[in-house]
C-alpha cells in the first residue's frame, strides 16, 4: 500500500515550518515520527496534499529539568524518554508509559509531541500528561502560546492546536516531596493500543492523599481525566476501600466503545482494576517504595 | 501530484543518488530502486518489523519512513551485515542455533538484534525478548531466536575482550 500523492516540504527552522503551515492551511499535515500518520496515509484514511517534515529542524529534541519542570522537546523520540536516567529516576509515571508505548522500533521513531498532537484517545501520552497536569507550548505566526493540558484535547483526533501552530515543547511540573505516579496498561499484545490504561499522579502527606490526578487511555472519545475517581482518594487515606471506590468511579465515568478489544462492560471493569493497580503503585512510590 | 526529490543516501557504506517520489517509502526504495531485497515487507501496517533497517544507526521500520527523509543519511540493511564470506556473529548465531524456520522475519530480527546488542552487550533473556518485541515471527520460533542472539552476544563480547587484551 502506497500513500496518496503529496508535496513534501522539509523546513530547517520552526519559523519556516510555521510559515509553511500558515500558507498551506489545513491542506498540510506535520510529519514528525510519522508512525500514526504514515500508516493512516497508506490506508488512505489521511490524504494530506502537503507534508511539512519537521525532522530536519534542530533543537526540538531534548529532555531536561528547568525552572521546576521537566521540559521535553516535541521532537524527542519515545526511545530517548525510555533510556533517560532523569525520567527513570524522577518521573516514574512517564517512565512506566515509556516502556509500553507501541514497540521498541516504533519508539525509536515516534515522538512525544506527535503522540500528543495527534489527539488520539488510544495514545498513551495524553493520559500521562493529563495526570501530570502538564502544559504544552505551541508556536504560531503570532509567537508562542502555552496551553494547559486540560484544555488541549477538544475532540476525537482534535487538539487545541490551530492549523498554523506547531507543538514545540511539553512541560511537566517536577514532582515535590511525597509524590508518586504510575501507569498501568492492558494490551492484547505488544504494539497494540491499550484495551484500557490508567495514569495516576498523587502526593501523600503521611497516610493522607493531598493531591491526585487520574486519567484514562482509550476508554473515551476524547482523552479524559477521571474526576470522580480522583475525588474518592483526594483528602482521604487511600485505604483498600477508598481505592476500590476510585476504581468503581472510573469505571462509571469512562465511556468506552465495544470493539475487537472487548465489550463495553469488560472495558469498564478492566478500567476499575487498572485504576486500582495504578493508585496502589503510585502510593507505594510516593511513600518511598519502588 | 507528488513532488520529486533528488536524494543521496549512503547505503551499506556506498553512496547512491536517485530521484524519488515524495511518497516512495524507504523500503520500496531499497527493494525496487536499489534491488536490496533482503529487507522484507511483512505486514504493511507498521506491526511486524520484517522491514527493519538502521537509519543513522537507529533501528526503524522502513515501511513507515519516506525515502526522501533518508536524504543525507546512512542506511544499513541486512546485506551489509556480513564481511565478505564471513558471517556477522548474529548471522552465525541464527545459523548455529536454528534461529529461523521460514526466514521471512530474519532480516528484521537481525537488524533489531544488532541495535539491541549495541545498546546492551550482555542482555538477559527477558531483555532480549523485550528488545525484539517489535518484530513478529509467524513461525513462533522465538526460543531459538533468543538463543541465536545470546550466541551472538557472547561471541561479540569475546571479540571485544580480545580486541582489548
Amino acid at each position: 500500500m502506497i500513500p496518496g500523492e503529496f508535496e513534501y516540504h522539509a523546513p530547517s527552522t520552526v519559523e519556516d515550518a510555521v510559515s509553511l503551515l500558515d500558507t498551506l492551511g489545513d491542506e498540510a499535515k506535520v510529519l514528525a515520527g510519522g508512525h500514526s500518520l504514515v500508516p493512516a496515509m497508506r490506508f488512505r484514511l489521511a490524504q494530506p496534499r502537503h507534508l511539512v517534515d519537521i525532522n530536519r529542524i534542530a533543537g526540538l529534541s531534548y529532555v531536561r529539568e528547568e525552572d521546576g519542570h521537566l521540559v521535553i522537546g516535541a521532537l524527542t523520540r519515545e526511545s530517548e524518554l525510555e533510556h533517560s536516567s532523569l525520567v527513570a529516576g524522577r518521573y516514574p509515571l512517564l517512565a512506566d508509559a515509556g516502556r509500553v508505548i507501541a514497540d521498541p522500533l516504533v519508539r525509536n521513531r515516534g515522538t512525544v509531541g506527535g503522540n500528543l498532537a495527534h489527539a488520539d484517545p488510544a495514545n498513551d501520552h495524553p493520559a500521562v500528561m493529563l495526570a501530570y497536569g502538564a502544559t504544552l507550548v505551541a508556536r504560531g505566526p503570532g509567537g508562542e502560546r502555552v496551553i494547559p493540558v486540560d484544555d488541549f484535547f477538544v475532540g476525537l483526533f482534535e487538539s487545541a492546536l490551530k492549523p498554523n501552530e506547531l507543538l514545540v515543547e511539553i512541560r511537566i511540573p517536577s514532582p515535590g516531596a511525597g509524590s508518586g505516579g504510575a501507569y498501568r496498561k492492558l494490551e492484547r499484545k505488544v504494539g497494540d493500543y491499550a484495551i484500557s490504561a490508567a495514569a495516576v499522579q498523587l502526593t501523600m502527606d503521611g497516610s493522607m492523599c493531598t493531591a491526585a490526578r487520574i486519567a484514562l487511555t482509550n476508554v473515551s472519545p476524547v482523552p479524559m481525566r477521571a474526576n470522580a475517581a480522583e475525588a474518592e482518594i483526594l483528602g482521604e487515606e487511600p485505604t483498600e476501600d477508598a481505592i476500590e471506590a476510585a476504581g468503581r468511579a472510573a469505571a462509571a465515568e469512562c465511556d468506552p466503545s465495544a470493539d475487537l478489544r472487548g465489550s463495553e462492560e469488560y472495558k469498564r471493569d478492566i478500567t476499575r482494576v487498572l485504576v486500582k493497580r495504578a493508585i496502589r503503585a503510585a502510593v507505594t512510590r510516593a511513600q518511598g517504595g519502588a | 501530484m507528488s513532488s520529486r526529490h533528488g536524494i543521496t543516501v549512503t547505503v551499506n557504506g556506498a553512496q547512491v543518488t536517485r530521484e524519488v517520489d515524495a511518497r516512495t517509502l524507504l523500503v520500496h526504495f531499497l527493494r525496487e530502486d536499489l534491488s536490496l531485497t533482503g529487507t522484507h515487507i511483512g505486514c504493511d501496517t507498521t506491526s511486524c518489523g520484517a522491514c527493519t533497517v538502521h537509519l543513522d544507526g537507529v533501528a526503524v521500520k522502513s515501511c513507515t519512513v519516506f525515502a526522501v527523509q533518508a536524504d543525507g543519511a546512512n542506511v544499513d540493511t541486512v546485506e551489509g551485515l556480513a564481511d565478505g564470506a564471513t558471517l556477522h556473529p548474529l548471522q552465525e548465531g541464527f545459523w548455529e542455533k536454528h534461529g529461523l524456520q521460514c526466514g521471512y522475519c530474519t532480516p528484521g530480527m537481525l537488524m533489531a538484534a544488532k541495535e539491541l546488542l549495541a545498546r546492551n552487550p550482555d542482555p538477559t533473556e527477558e531483555e532480549i525478548r523485550f528488545g525484539i518485541s517489535g518484530n513478529l515471527c509467524r513461525c513462533t520460533g522465538y526460543n531459538k531466536i533468543v538463543e541465536a542472539i545470546q550466541y551472538a552476544a557472547q561471541k561479540l563480547r569475546e571479540a571485544g575482550e580480545e580486541a582489548h587484551a
